[in-house]
């Protein structure tokens, strides 16, 4: 690219550039940080990881900022194995993650750093199973989503699930998965398929928990799967059951509370080593009836022993 | 005349040796970035690519599944026809409207209103690639709903658009160059023997700015091939053999920036990544070499 020398040019660049990146950060709240109290703080925890949790981490840590004066979070996503990934390499005070930390990423962890990452489970997620609201379906089962979703599946148009969907003429069911980054993308693989079968290649895989929602309603011929705290008015959350002679439950918080609802998961926080300091009281205000309150508000399932 | 700019040399100032020192530095170290990044590209990925990778495998199946828990495949057929069809596709709307464009700004308009679109056009060129894909995956997604009645808008006629829209300034603002670069005198003698102006471009000048021409649209290829987040954003993000511009597609390039950021260093999956890497590697060198050559031919032609 040729580079313009007049230096007004230039700066008219850059003021556009300045201007889409304004743009572009109004748009992403991974990147958004919450530095808007600055004064007096002298600790920042750093916090980063899962993309279900985002929203949530955003959240708790935009009031915690508010209520401590002395230390400020600072949240970003990219997925549960980047969340890792930054914790093995010790860049980050607590990581965020939708699954279980792997043996494997222990011992890098604890060889890396020295130190042992300790687990918290912080909430409960619910997977909801969407579809776009003209879909006529209301229920489905974990063993017909492994037909959809798995190699080799047998189920790969909507007649084949007994219903006629007029929006789609195709009648080509079009699978919207995530990106393998995701820790979504392997809990639902795990609860749908188990740990010998794959997902079929061909689903349009997307970034953000929030994008899988936002196309599936503008998309009736698809289906998609995402935390129950995304929905929106364009989509509909199925009831699932784990086979098709087994009782059918929608995702709501009673139903993870009883362990009924086959696909809900604990959220998990990790940090390096045996919390101290300003991140102990981080996690410890997380864990707290304030902290958990939060959980609710935004779609997840809070801690048992605390909702009440 | 060697003698001549030897003694000149000696008598230099210090500060002119030094600066020259300088700008030759600067020459090489184009040099040494591109060995070097090669250098480490493949260094991450050889470990594999000579022990263990099915090479068959990696360029003729479609089964990408390197996540998986007791079966990994690493196909990259489907990723390269996805690469190599969204390029084309978006080369069939860039190079008429880049050319078209750089034909008008250099030869059609007024001086007043080139400046303006000179500004404008490399104003397009300022546009981070993430916002078109944002673009690509508001917008132009509705759209394309809208208009071919598809069932979602992010396909590789999508991220075409958007990589078409990204490459326009760069093969205009060659091409323009490439137009004002022949001689006036020959427009002179044109005119002088009776051509009309559309006689002029199309028999004088786009046969002499014929290597120009080419470099612009190569030039304009190999940002679309390279290009990352707006596909990424715009194209679905499907491992698909496209069997048109409304299918969805996955692009090396967008694999690589999907998946890295997740892979536990030196893993297999690690390395295919970087073996990714190689091949995109091998396919810029492989368009620069035909482009050299083609020019080559049509230099010895004339």
């Amino acid at each position: 690219m040729r580079i313009n020398s007049r230096i007004d040019d230039t700066i008219r660049y850059l003021l556009v550039v300045l201007a889409c990146g304004f743009v572009m950060n109004g748009c992403s709240p991974q990147d958004d940080t919450s530095a808007a109290k600055t004064e007096g703080i002298q600790f920042t925890i750093k916090n980063k990881g899962s993309d279900t949790m985002v929203n949530l981490a955003q959240a708790w840590a935009e009031k915690y900022t508010g209520i401590s004066t002395t230390a400020s979070v600072e949240v970003s996503g990219g997925g549960s194995g980047t969340g890792v990934a930054a914790l093995i390499n010790g860049t980050v005070d607590i990581a965020n993650c939708s699954r279980q930390i792997k043996p494997k990423e222990l011992e890098q962890a604890s060889q890396n750093t020295g130190k042992v990452p300790q687990e918290f489970i912080v909430g409960y997620d619910a997977l909801a199973v969407y579809v776009h609201q003209d879909t006529p379906l209301d229920k489905i089962a974990i063993t017909q989503l492994a037909e959809i979703y798995g190699e080799n599946g047998t189920i790969t148009k909507w007649s084949d699930l007994g219903i006629s969907h007029s929006d789609c003429p195709s009648d080509k069911i079009i699978r919207i998965s995530r990106q393998s980054n995701s820790g979504t993308y392997f809990y639902f693989r795990e609860a749908l398929l188990g740990t010998s079968r794959d997902f079929r290649i061909g689903s349009l895989d997307l970034h953000g928990s929030k994008d899988v929602v936002e196309v599936v309603g503008r998309t009736p011929c698809a289906i998609g799967y995402s935390g129950m705290g995304y929905a929106t008015s364009h989509v509909k959350m199925l009831e699932v059951a784990a086979d098709p002679d087994s009782p059918y439950y929608p995702p709501n918080l009673e139903n993870v509370l009883a362990k009924t609802y086959p696909i809900a998961r604990p959220l998990y926080m990790y940090s390096l080593g045996e919390p101290t300091g300003e991140v102990k009281l981080y996690l410890d205000w997380i864990l707290s009836a304030e902290g958990q309150a939060i959980v609710e508000k935004l779609g997840f399932v809070p801690l048992e022993s605390k909702s009440e | 005349m060697n003698i001549l700019r030897k003694k000149s040399a000696t008598n230099l100032p210090f500060s002119e040796t030094a600066i020259e020192l300088f700008i030759r530095l600067c020459g090489i170290s184009s040099i040494i970035f591109v060995f070097g990044i090669f250098f480490f590209v493949f260094r991450e990925g050889a470990g594999f690519l000579f022990n263990g990778l099915d090479l068959g495998q990696f360029l003729t199946s479609v089964e990408w599944q390197p996540t998986s828990l007791n079966n990994k495949r690493y196909g990259a057929f489907a990723l390269i026809v996805g690469t190599f069809s969204v390029t084309l596709l978006a080369m069939c709307i860039a190079v008429p409207f880049g050319l078209g464009a750089a034909i008008f700004v250099s030869e059609f308009c007024s001086p007043k209103l080139r400046e303006t679109f000179k500004i404008v056009i490399e104003l397009l060129a300022a546009i981070p690639s993430v916002v078109w894909g944002f673009i690509g995956l508001t917008l132009m997604n509705q759209m394309i709903i809208r208009v071919f009645n598809a069932p979602i808008g992010l396909t590789m006629l999508n991220g075409s658009i958007m990589l078409a829209l990204m490459s326009v300034p760069i093969i205009v603002s060659i091409a323009e160059d490439a137009l004002k670069a022949v001689p006036d005198s020959y427009r002179e003698a044109a005119e002088a023997l009776g051509a009309t102006r559309w006689q002029v471009v199309h028999r004088v000048l786009l046969p002499a700015a014929k290597n120009g021409l080419l470099a612009a649209v190569l030039l304009g290829a190999a940002r679309s091939i390279g290009e990352t987040m707006a596909v990424l954003m715009a194209t679905g993000h499907s491992v698909n053999i496209p069997s048109g511009p409304l299918s969805w597609i996955r692009t090396l390039t967008a694999t690589i920036a999907a998946e890295l950021g997740e892979v536990a260093r030196g893993d297999e999956h690690y390395q295919v990544l970087f073996i990714i890497g190689i091949l995109l590697f091998t396919i810029t060198f492989v368009v620069n070499l035909i482009a050299d050559l083609v020019i080559k031919g049509i230099r010895q032609e004339s």
